[in-house]
């Protein structure tokens, strides 16, 4: 399935946003992930942002961005988040909240805690009535929501926004679930040919036969590639940013492979 | 632009099955849809104490999972192991290895809280001295509270392995899956895939619906005139879906059509207007191929909350007009959350094959506001196709058709 790839939005430490990221991973920056960034999340109402997680207001950033480059209306844009863990954070008070002996839930709590908050919260944002997807697949949640996306554009011919959000979870839920560092990309992709596409993916469902996953030639990118679930796209990006014509092997479930051929 | 939509190829549920507070299979299932006896029942959750009723499935503290799928062990991996043990659903994915092979075949899974209550329980048993998560809890979080685990148990359950995924968009989760193992079959990602359901009871959803003051204090009761909430269940239901050009079979029951929208309004509220479900049921119709007079019957969302009932009233009336015959299964299952999907597009496909649409159970008095068609008694009678709603939080919408070939 080929897609064009219209957007892409980029944040972690070290890669605050797709412009000075894309320098970082084409060589010509150095990488140096320093205090996480602060999310702006802009297009959420003032209110919204102030209620809204951590990872809400990581997944709409990127979001925002990615829609910001493509210069489609998100309205007209489907939408594919995927996260490995979703609302840790969240998750984290309600169960707080439901060990003491009063179990005081708040309702805004409560709504918060769907895997589909951020999915939800961007729908809200941009008024989009679009269908809107949230996944999840433990290491390879980024693998799956890009075959889910790409599938999406492919069959419904519609454009899509593709999220993969990932942020440490508080102690001591972090002890279940370690990412120490916070990574949030987006990618809009369409099947409409157009003259003016940046660059396009062939994405291929294959068997793990077909070779090793892809990693990075920089052992600090390396690291934050096997960190956080959402940075397994950290190679694609890399073949974005080289204006590179290169396949990636991602791992999907171990057996299988997402080889995605990236023209750019 | 919306998409271009054109008719789908249907997709044939060679086998399925389901486990919901009815009973352990389609034929318990379909005996309490038929007696019209209800599985709720006061709420005995743990020590919950809230005044409303659940549908428990019953069994799942008698038994934990072992031979191989230990790190599972959790009320919603039970559910789902309970799940694939009932109507033979095990011995039509083993044949359906044997044709297309275990790498041909996607699980597609939905869940809204996953494991969720193994977490609670393990907060609750934190280390008074350093508030550490004991270990018990730390080493299987990937096993059954992350989303994930439903998919990977039944993909080990099943020794499947093609693509699996858990997509989780509240109650709208399973009802979601068909589309995507949909689009991975015309996409020709693999041949057939299993598309299902499970959510378990937990502290999470009874507290959070209680602080949102959805929950009634009697046994739900949809489209009533007193109608003043919802009741929680809980289920696991299991499809094995193929094109129907390979495995064409007269009087199969076939999902038809999907549609997936938003509300773009908010989180917990559905829009007033109702114009993101409208847009997901239209999308169903036309990828079905069909006008709303070829539906003979509409399962409703029906949550038997003020607002859910009256707004997709209003949208069932907008499109089908006033006559078509609707009503609502949760009298009977509760709102099985990331189960509803599957729960309802398996009752959908009992009615179709056994010719009976159920009524509204605890509607007692439909209200005089709702202008739809609102069974309240069951029916015995052909039924050829049926429309699935499910809506939930997020906004997140989804429509089904499910048809007799």
């Amino acid at each position: 399935m080929r897609v064009g790839i219209l957007g892409v939005g980029l944040l972690s430490a070290g890669l605050e946003g797709w412009a000075k990221g894309r320098q970082v991973l084409a060589g010509t920056r150095p990488f140096h992930p320093t205090a996480p960034p602060e999310p702006d999340a802009a297009l959420l109402p003032a209110n919204e942002r102030r209620r809204s997680s951590n990872s809400v207001r990581w997944a709409v950033h990127v979001a925002e961005e990615a829609i910001r480059q493509s210069e489609l209306s998100p309205q007209n844009v489907a939408t594919v988040f995927a996260s490995s863990g979703g609302e840790m954070d969240v998750l984290d008070k309600l169960c707080r909240a439901l060990a003491t002996t009063e179990r005081v839930v708040s309702p805004t709590l409560f709504h918060q805690s769907v895997h589909n908050t951020a999915a939800g919260y961007w729908g809200i944002a941009t008024s989009c009535q679009q269908s809107s997807t949230a996944l999840s697949c433990y290491d390879d949640s980024c693998a799956a929501g890009l075959l889910e996306a790409v599938t999406y554009a492919a069959i419904e011919e519609c454009p899509v926004l593709f999220v993969a959000y990932d942020i440490p979870a508080p102690d001591p839920l972090n002890k279940a679930r370690l990412v120490t560092s916070a990574f949030a990309t987006a990618l809009v992709l369409t099947v409409a040919s157009s003259d003016r596409l940046p660059a396009s993916m062939d994405v291929k469902l294959v068997s793990s036969d077909h070779g090793n996953t892809t990693e990075m030639p920089d052992a600090d990118l390396e690291q934050l590639r096997l960190d956080n679930p959402s940075a397994r796209l950290l190679p694609v990006l890399r073949a974005l940013a080289r204006r590179d014509t290169e396949t990636i092997h991602m791992n999907l479930l171990d057996d299988q492979r997402l080889l995605v051929e990236v023209e750019s | 632009m919306p998409p271009a939509e054109r008719p789908m190829t249907p997709l044939t549920l060679s086998a399925y099955t389901l486990v919901t507070a009815n009973g352990r299979g389609v034929n318990a299932v379909t005996h309490a849809l038929r007696e019209r006896r209800s599985g709720l029942k006061p709420c005995n959750f743990e020590d919950a104490s809230l005044k409303t009723y659940i549908g428990r499935v019953e069994g799942l503290e008698d038994f934990s999972l072992e031979d191989g799928v230990e790190r599972f062990d959790c009320r919603n991996n039970r559910l789902a192991w309970l799940g694939l043990q009932q109507d033979g659903f095990t011995v039509a994915v083993a044949e359906a290895k044997q044709r297309y092979g275990a790498d041909r075949i996607a699980v597609v899974m939905g869940t809204s809280t996953s494991g969720i209550l193994e977490t609670e329980r393990a907060y609750r048993n934190r280390d008074p001295q350093t508030g550490a998560l004991p270990g018990w809890f730390t080493s299987r979080y990937r096993y059954t509270h992350n989303m994930f685990s439903l998919g990977h148990f039944v993909r080990s359950c099943l020794g499947l392995r093609g693509p699996a995924l858990v997509l989780s968009t509240a109650c709208s989760s399973s009802a979601k899956v068909f589309a995507t193992a949909a689009r991975y079959i015309q996409a020709g990602l693999c041949d057939a895939a299993i598309v299902g359901g499970v959510d378990s009871l937990c502290l999470t959803t009874l507290y959070g619906f209680s602080s949102l003051q959805l929950l009634s204090a009697q046994p739900c009761r949809p489209c009533d005139e007193d109608r003043d909430g919802l009741s929680l269940g809980e289920a696991a239901g299991y499809a094995l879906l193929e094109a129907s050009d390979r495995v064409r079979r007269k009087g199969a029951v076939a999902l038809l059509g999907y549609g997936e929208s938003t509300d773009g309004f908010h989180m917990s509220h559905p829009h007033p207007e109702g114009t993101g479900a409208i847009r997901a049921i239209r999308q169903s119709l036309d990828r079905a191929g069909l006008s709303p007079f070829d539906i003979d019957y509409i399962n409703l969302h029906g949550t038997a909350t003020r607002a859910n009932d009256a707004v997709e009233d209003k949208v069932v009336c907008d499109i089908f007009g006033a006559t078509i015959a609707v009503s609502s299964t949760k009298g009977w299952t509760g709102h099985t959350l990331g189960a509803a999907g599957i729960t309802e597009a398996l009752i959908a496909a009992l009615c179709l094959k056994q010719g009976f649409v159920p009524g509204t159970l605890n509607c007692e008095r439909v209200d005089p506001t709702l202008r739809s068609h609102v069974l309240r008694e069951n029916q015995t009678r052909p039924v050829r196709r049926v429309l699935s709603n499910i809506f939930g939080f997020g906004g997140n919408n989804c429509s089904l058709v499910l048809g007799v070939l």
